[in-house]
């Protein structure tokens, strides 16, 4: 059973608030996998998507938590099964004559782009979830990451609803 | 998954006053023609607005400018403290002995961290306060510019909530949100960081403020669902006990417990937080349970098949070590706070809500008498509250006088209890002293009882009498201070004599840091490691009738039983200057009984190595394999 749990977190869109969500994290000892902070529809709310390892009960307490921030709006579990999510990686492969045309492969095969390239290096832009993404690192590795950068997952539910709709009132 | 139950309205929880949202809606209150004002103006105008009476603070730089205009307020007095951790405390003192907000005023940098120990003191205690500080001018924060500190970063994790404000329009919305987040819901300090520009500047003033805050709707009114699950738990259960906490207090809910527990029979025990939200007097009253509780509140909670939890929140005084805590109690959770709710202990069921809105539901379900219900009246509990009494009056909190003359500390304490009554109010340091005040001072009404309970902050008595004193100017205030605590806020005597604060203070001088050096006694072989304050012992450093006299208070000593009730009674007959008395008491007293930490409650002592001797009928009875622990060894 993955302990793996993604939280939407809807929150103003004003200074300080994702400083009191990280403090909020690192204060009551919850571990964050990752965190992603943007701009939402609608001008006043951002939204966060939250990766935290953590076991049901402590994230019971992480969500009573967020909710008492005054500036959170709303705190959301999505289910795995019902939602997508995904996650952007940039990453600086050696490459020389030799085996340039395996990394294109590779790239290719994760429908990553070519962002950029020189005689000693390419670098493959490639977005989707985790498992996916760790697949092509993977692969790559043999030819020697020079660099990497990935950003936090971000994630949706499925379906036509929306878990903004009574965020304001 | 938990979600905010939306759609309730926000209702104050102090029972007197009306909420400073309230205030800033009342149409009376409203200014037709916004003036023109500067932020200063706005914001001492805002106060006067939000209803705030009473300001503890000391100036400096940053938040100079809000303190011309506080000159000439005459809705707002200004208290000018010694040190802002005082500023702090006195606003908690204020705040807890009267139910309204306390706030307290400081400057940027060192004056705002002064203030950081009061502010997480109130946070761990749920007490509404506001704090107002200075900033350096919003175009230098950042730079580490003179007197800058980033209060608002580090006051993040102990506030309930903290803004930093750099445009004067703001100022009126913000301090309105301040207030009325303060006092609602669970309460707790808000900071407000006001840059110094934003005071500088010229803008307009108008009440009532657009309060805008989309993500705060704390729940009131509880789940009727949950409500007659609690009652259904209760007709099951033959050995409830109604465990309370602050939480019934900052409610306001002490007649409803009151009505509760006599409807039902349920006996009570109520934490370090609780003491006087039901009257000690009452039959059903256990005492107070935890780690210095009594023996009938502690294993009256052991034993509970059911505990009724009221505004409380297992913290691990009370619990002892978590795994063996009431080992065959079911739990009903009720907290205005819903991540108090199965923090540490899980909860058969939740009830989140104001504990005056869910105990009146409670009794309003109980005395409909329909299904389970009918169950829950005193006939049904009739045994266990007989046993559990059984317990108190076996196993009274007392203590054992010396064979030769000197004085208690614990007689010190009950009989200036016995002679100030319940109408007065008492302010505790952290300490032995603190556990005796609340063991041996006989409460019978909530607010009388003020202390540092979850920071257990050394120092806060002083100041708290202070601003209990401001806000109940007609009530004796009493601290309950140690030779200790006393020496880390004193200085706020000369605040109480320069502006007539006529607090009583009870110096219960062991001579030592006595509750560290009771671990020490027990834990640590006697080795008496930095616990030794030579106030008596040896030396008096400092003389603190002395140290009194030279603030312009009254200073006695008192070293002798003889000389008890006539020394407290001549400090009761002195009303025009605050009297400080140094009780010289025995340093080897022990407060007990005690659970050592972090092990099951079921090794309550009454004194070193003496557990209660259970009555032999009832230990067989009994089938708990903890009685193992109770056979009188
Ligand atoms: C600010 C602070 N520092 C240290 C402590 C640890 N501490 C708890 S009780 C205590 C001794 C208090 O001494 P005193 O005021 O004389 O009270 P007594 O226990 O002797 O009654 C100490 C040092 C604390 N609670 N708060
Ligand atoms: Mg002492």
């Amino acid at each position: 059973m993955s302990t793996k749990h993604t939280l939407s977190v809807l929150v103003e869109n004003k200074p300080g608030v994702l400083a009191r969500i990280s403090a909020l994290f690192s204060r009551r000892g919850f571990n964050i996998d990752s965190l992603a902070v943007g701009p939402t529809e609608n001008d006043a709310v951002s939204r966060m998507t939250v990766v935290v390892d953590v076991d049901l009960l402590p994230l019971e307490q992480v969500t009573k938590q967020l909710n008492k921030l005054v500036e959170v709006l709303k705190v959301v579990e999505l289910d795995p099964l019902a939602s997508v999510n995904s996650q952007v990686v940039l990453v600086k492969v050696r490459a020389d004559a030799s085996n340039r045309s395996g990394i294109l492969e590779t790239g290719q095969m994760f429908k990553a782009k070519i962002v950029d390239a020189t005689s000693e290096a390419i670098v493959l832009q490639a977005v989707g979830n985790a498992d996916k993404l760790n697949s092509m690192l993977e692969i790559l590795e043999p030819h020697g990451i020079k660099e990497l950068v990935q950003s936090g997952v971000v994630a949706i539910g499925r379906g036509p609803r929306s878990i903004t709709d009574r965020s304001r009132h | 998954m938990a979600r905010r139950t939306e759609g309730h309205t926000v209702t104050d929880t102090s029972s007197s006053a009306p909420s400073p949202a309230a205030m800033a809606r009342r149409p009376g209150n409203a200014r037709p023609t916004p003036e023109q004002v500067t932020g200063a103006k706005s914001l001492v105008l805002a106060l006067e607005h939000v209803g705030a009476e009473v300001v503890f603070g000391i100036p400096g730089g940053a938040i100079l400018p809000a303190y011309d205009p506080l000159m000439d307020s005459t809705a707002v007095r200004h208290i000018l403290v010694r040190h802002e951790q005082g500023a702090g405390h006195a606003a908690e003192g204020y705040a807890s002995a009267t139910g309204k907000v306390g706030v307290c005023m400081a400057t940027s940098g060192p004056g705002a961290t002064n203030l950081v120990t009061a502010i997480a003191d109130a946070h761990m205690d749920s007490v509404p306060m506001v704090a107002i500080t200075g900033q350096v001018a919003s175009s230098s924060i950042g730079t580490d510019a003179f007197q800058e500190a980033d209060i608002r970063g580090i006051t993040m994790p102990i506030t309930k909530h903290n803004y930093l404000v750099t445009d004067a329009a703001q100022i009126p919305r913000v301090i309105a949100e301040a207030f009325h987040i303060a006092s609602t819901g669970r309460p707790g300090p808000v900071l407000v960081d006001i840059a110094k520009d934003a005071l500088q500047a010229t803008t307009t003033f108008a009440w009532p403020p657009q309060i805008d805050l989309p993500g705060y709707h704390p729940v009131t009114r509880p789940h009727a669902k949950q409500i007659r699950e609690a009652v259904r738990l209760m007709a099951a259960s033959r050995q409830p006990v109604l465990y309370v906490g602050g939480g019934v207090i900052r409610a306001g809910a002490h007649a409803e417990l009151l009505r509760l527990a006599e409807i039902t029979g349920i006996p009570v025990v109520t934490t370090l937080m609780a003491r006087g939200a039901f009257p000690d007097g009452h039959p059903l009253h256990l005492g107070m349970p935890g780690m210095h509780g009594s023996v009938a509140a502690v294993t009256g909670l052991q034993r509970s098949d059911l505990l009724i939890t009221l505004g409380a929140r297992f913290d691990d005084r009370v619990t002892g070590q978590l795994s063996s805590f009431a080992p065959g109690a079911r739990i009903i959770h009720a907290d205005i706070d819903p991540a108090e709710i199965s923090k540490n202990r899980a909860a058969d069921v939740p009830i989140v809500g104001d504990a005056k809105a869910i105990i009146s539901e409670l009794i309003t379900t109980i005395e409909a008498g329909v299904g389970d219900a009918a169950d829950v009246n005193p006939h049904t509990y009739d045994a266990w509250a007989a046993t559990t009494k059984g317990w108190a009056q076996e196993f009274p909190v007392g203590y054992t006088a010396p064979s030769d003359d000197a004085l208690m500390p614990q007689q010190v304490i009950e009989r200036i209890g016995a002679i100030a009554g319940p109408e007065a109010v008492y302010a505790a340091g952290v300490g032995q002293h603190q556990m005796w005040a609340a063991q041996f001072i006989g409460y019978e009404r909530p607010n009388s009882w003020l202390n540092s309970g979850g920071a257990g902050t050394m120092g806060y008595s002083v100041p708290a009498a202070m601003g209990a004193k401001v806000g109940e100017p007609d009530r004796v205030v009493w601290a309950i201070d140690g030779d200790g605590c006393f020496q880390m806020t004193n200085q706020e005597l000369a605040t109480c004599v320069i502006n007539d604060i006529p607090i009583k203070v009870a110096i219960i001088n062991n001579s030592s840091l006595g509750m560290v050096r009771q671990w020490q006694s027990l834990f640590y072989n006697e080795r008496y490691s930095n616990t030794d304050l030579h106030t008596s012992v040896g030396s008096r450093i400092p003389d603190f009738v002395k140290l009194a006299e030279a603030y312009g208070c009254v200073g006695l000593r008192c070293e002798r039983p003889e000389d008890l009730d006539a020394t407290i009674e001549q400090a009761m007959a002195i009303n025009d200057r605050p009297v400080v008395i140094d009780f010289v008491v025995e340093r080897d007293a022990m407060v007990w009984p005690m659970v050592p930490a972090g092990v099951s409650n079921d090794a309550i002592q009454t004194a070193r190595d003496a557990a209660p001797v259970w009555d032999r009928e009832e230990s067989e009875a009994e089938e708990q394999d903890t009685d193992a622990d109770h056979d009188g060894k």
